[in-house]
């Protein structure tokens, strides 16, 4: 039982970041823009956030100081993905390339302004956000040691941008607009939808999202921030496609990621006793990663319009 | 009686081409006025600038005698106007519903809410007699019912000028119909449509004026009534047209392509292609006569190497091709111009000068040494323009997705032709396209019939099945029920063994 509670805490570690940014990709490519920033708007928003818990941590309550932190992480991470914004609707760069680039200068920006700021490239911080119990709550059986004790505020604002991810895109306007710019932008632009606008607000809500993301993902797995993220936005993007670009599915495609990910960290406990070497945990999360999109990714449902500059004129 | 839109000395230049030159036309209340015009005369791109889609560098538009300006779509909805575009503008994984709601969407407490929405389109659905099914996917349902709802689109929006450009190109005869009634319908509700066409027997059919463009630059406006379909037809190519096509009598002699009890599998349907076998002979065109969706599209490219066979054989010059590759294909003789153009036919994306060396410059005449030779293929894809008058903005250079369907079609069969095979198998070649194009091309297809090729050509228009064939075949459900002589088969009659109601006993004779 315990080993179960285990691995389910520590799922959730890689569990809510990786679903954070693989949603954020989701707004950014139904709207129509390839978004392979991920990793660099999350090691942007990262940054940003630690460097602001670096200094403030010990004159603030840490809830609050987590949920500022992550305010902060959200929009620097949005400020960065104006970049490609403006590069992939105004400019009409080939959205990869902008992709690639950003992800090229996010962490050398980052070592560069840590080691302006202070000596070294590591933003230190001490984690204080843990919740031991939550109250009433963490004293129900069974799902109270699940799900409210030890826990993360990060864990439930997870699940929240996840519902909230799916109401924007299914039950709203803006949602319905967004995914039409995505399909067939020419569509959207004769019912009168400013496509350049929606595509903006896609990659920039991509950006928010992937900037918590990178917070969420450093806070409870680590003391020190330097300038990576671990190759996240880009497993991320495997969740995106994996979970077939709709926000259900990518849930479930970014829990199965999180839990090859806990094995390859920790191991399953109660195989402990077979003392399988180590390298074969390692590699679990990157096999599964391979054989699973080579069998998923023939039916994609990927947007047909994703990557396409928008023309009008287009026949 | 009032005009509802006036364009008034409209110009539009693109990079390299006067798009309109000084038009001016005007729409009656009421009224179905035709817009009528080969490709590439500026029919789209003058209802483009109404519908806001493009900005004009002269001219203004009138609305009720106001003048209006249309920067974009929205202004033009906000005037009453309303398009249903070429190819349709509908989100394919969206339902019906969706895609009538898009731009103009109710919303309740922040959330999207279709119950109104739902009843209207379901009443402008009953009064204009719209079938539609509301929460059907778009890629689920037929052409026919996607255009009726781009119309609905229109109406749910209220709009009163209604423009349709080329609505009929992608339809099934029996669809053409329901749509001609569905616009008198509207008219005779007060809505004013803009009809862009080629097809001189729908304009006599619904239109009560007519405004014909050529090259971009007004010709006239005319009373459709008065007026003959010659005169129309002249109007708009510059030149008397021969509306029939003239041809002599074949004189077929050897086999050049035989099909022998050639069947296509489909996963989860029927047999698609079941058990066909006939000849084409040198000289003489074959025509495969059916309705859309009978197999002629699995049979021909079960010919042509697309899609793989059950079982049967296939034999060119009495050389066994059934399992060759496609390329195999072509160079040992077989040129095809595809139903698709867009898809088979051409890389839309490629200068006109690479399509038209795509199944050819591998040859030593345009690459050594896995180098393509720039220049040759530059001075033969010349050669081709000029030869089979394919226009374009910048000749070889030019995008094909830029060009006009006429001449995208022009492009292919320069191609195909130009690469003298033995056998040309042609499928829908005059699809979507304007009389002098048609002209042009069952000229060419009879030129190449004289010259001693072995013809199969696959049409849906009985007209230029009657008109072009030596020998008919009729498909029905995968099948060959008959076999015919034109001269010795009315439309009518042909028309039953298409619709199955009819079988002839003529398929062992047909090997």
């Amino acid at each position: 039982m315990s080993d179960i509670l285990f691995l389910f805490q520590q799922t959730m570690f890689f569990f809510i970041p990786l679903l954070i940014v693989a949603l954020g990709g989701l707004f950014s490519e139904r709207s129509g823009i390839i978004n392979i920033a991920l990793e660099g708007m999350m090691i942007i928003g990262a940054f940003a956030g630690i460097f602001f818990i670096h200094f403030f941590q010990q004159s603030m309550d840490p809830q609050i100081c987590l949920l500022v932190a992550l305010l902060i992480a959200g929009l620097s991470g949005t400020l960065f993905a104006l970049f490609h914004a403006i590069a992939s609707i105004n400019m009409k760069a080939d959205q990869t390339i902008s992709g690639t680039a950003l992800n090229m200068f996010a962490p050398a920006f980052c070592i560069f302004v840590a080691r302006l700021v202070q000596q070294t490239q590591q933003v230190e911080f001490s984690n204080t956000f843990r919740i031991t119990k939550v109250p009433v709550l963490g004293d129900i059986p069974f799902i109270g040691e699940f799900l409210f004790q030890n826990t993360y505020i990060t864990n439930f604002l997870g699940i929240l941008i996840l519902v909230l991810s799916w109401l924007i895109l299914y039950k709203t306007r803006f949602g319905l607009r967004l995914r039409s710019c995505g399909e067939l932008p020419q569509a959207a632009d004769s019912a009168g939808i400013n496509v350049y606008k929606i595509r903006y607000a896609g990659t920039l809500i991509s950006g928010f999202l992937a900037g918590m993301g990178g917070l969420i993902f450093i806070v409870p797995t680590s003391t020190n921030f330097n300038a990576d993220v671990a190759g996240y936005g880009f497993l991320a993007l495997a969740v995106l496609i994996f979970g077939q670009w709709k926000p259900w599915h990518i849930a479930g495609a970014a829990f199965f990621f999180g839990f090859m990910k806990t094995i390859a960290s920790a191991g399953l406990p109660f195989l402990a006793s077979l003392s399988i070497p180590n390298y074969f945990y390692k590699i679990t999360p990157y096999v599964a990663t391979l054989i699973v999109l080579a069998f998923t990714s023939k039916n994609s449902a990927a947007p047909r319009a994703e990557g396409e500059p928008f023309d009008k004129g287009k026949r | 009686m009032e005009n509802v839109i006036e364009m008034r000395h409209i110009t539009k230049v693109f990079p390299g081409i006067i798009a309109n030159d000084d038009v001016t036309i005007e729409l009656r209340k009421g009224e179905i006025h035709a817009l009528l015009g080969e490709n590439g005369a500026g029919k789209s791109t003058l209802m483009s600038v109404l519908f806001g889609l493009y900005q004009p560098e002269k001219g203004e538009i009138l609305k009720n005698g106001h003048v209006v300006q249309i920067n974009n779509p929205n202004d033009a909805n906000n005037l009453g106007i309303g398009m249903v575009h070429q190819h349709f503008k509908l989100v394919h994984n969206f339902t019906v519903l969706e895609n009538i709601v898009l731009g103009a969407e109710d919303t309740k407490h922040g959330f999207l809410y279709m119950k109104n929405a739902r009843k209207k389109v379901e009443e402008i659905s009953q009064r204009y007699n719209l079938k539609v099914d509301c929460d059907a996917l778009i890629s689920d349902i037929t052409v026919g019912m996607q255009q009726r709802v781009e119309i609905i689109k229109m109406l749910y929006r209220d709009n009163e000028v209604l423009i349709f450009d080329e609505p009929t190109a992608v339809l099934t005869p029996q669809e053409i119909e329901e749509l001609m009634q569905i616009m008198r319908d509207l008219a005779k509700e007060g809505k004013s449509i803009l009809f862009i066409t080629h097809k001189l027997n729908e304009i006599k059919e619904v239109a009560d004026r007519c405004t014909v463009l050529r090259k971009g630059k007004y010709i006239g406006t005319i009373d459709v009534a008065t007026t003959t379909k010659e005169e129309m037809s002249e109007m708009m190519v510059g030149r008397k047209i021969n509306l029939t096509t003239e041809k002599t009598e074949s004189h077929p002699t050897d086999d050049i392509l035989v099909v022998k009890n050639l069947s296509v599998s489909k996963k989860g349907h029927k047999n698609p292609v079941n058990n066909i076998s006939f000849s084409v002979r040198k000289g003489e065109i074959v025509c495969i006569a059916g309705i859309d969706g009978n197999g002629q599209t699995e049979l021909v490219q079960a010919i042509t190497g697309l899609m793989p066979i059950l079982n049967g054989t296939i034999l060119l010059n009495g050389k066994d091709i059934t399992h060759a590759s496609i390329r195999q294909r072509n160079v040992s003789g077989i040129s095809h111009i595809p139903e698709d153009r867009h898809k088979h036919g051409l890389i839309l994306d490629y200068p006109l000068s690479y399509n038209l060396v795509l199944q050819r410059y591998f040859e030593p005449q345009f690459s050594q040494h896995g180098f393509l030779k720039f220049e040759e293929i530059e001075k033969y894809s010349e050669k081709l323009i000029e030869q089979y008058d394919i226009r374009s903005g910048q000749g070889s250079k030019t995008i094909a997705r830029s060009m006009s369907g006429g001449n995208q079609q022009k492009a292919i069969i320069a191609r195909e032709i130009d690469k003298n095979p033995d056998c040309l198998i042609a499928v829908q070649p005059t699809r979507g396209l304007d009389v002098g194009a048609i002209e042009y091309i069952h000229k060419q297809i009879i030129r190449e019939r004289d010259e001693g090729k072995a013809v199969l050509l696959v049409s849906l228009e009985l007209d230029e099945v009657m008109n072009l064939s030596d020998r008919i075949l009729v498909i029905y459900e995968g099948e060959i029920v008959g076999e015919f002589n034109p001269k010795e088969i009315t439309v009518q009659e042909l028309g039953l063994y298409m619709a199955g109601s009819k079988r002839g006993d003529t398929n062992e004779k047909a090997v």
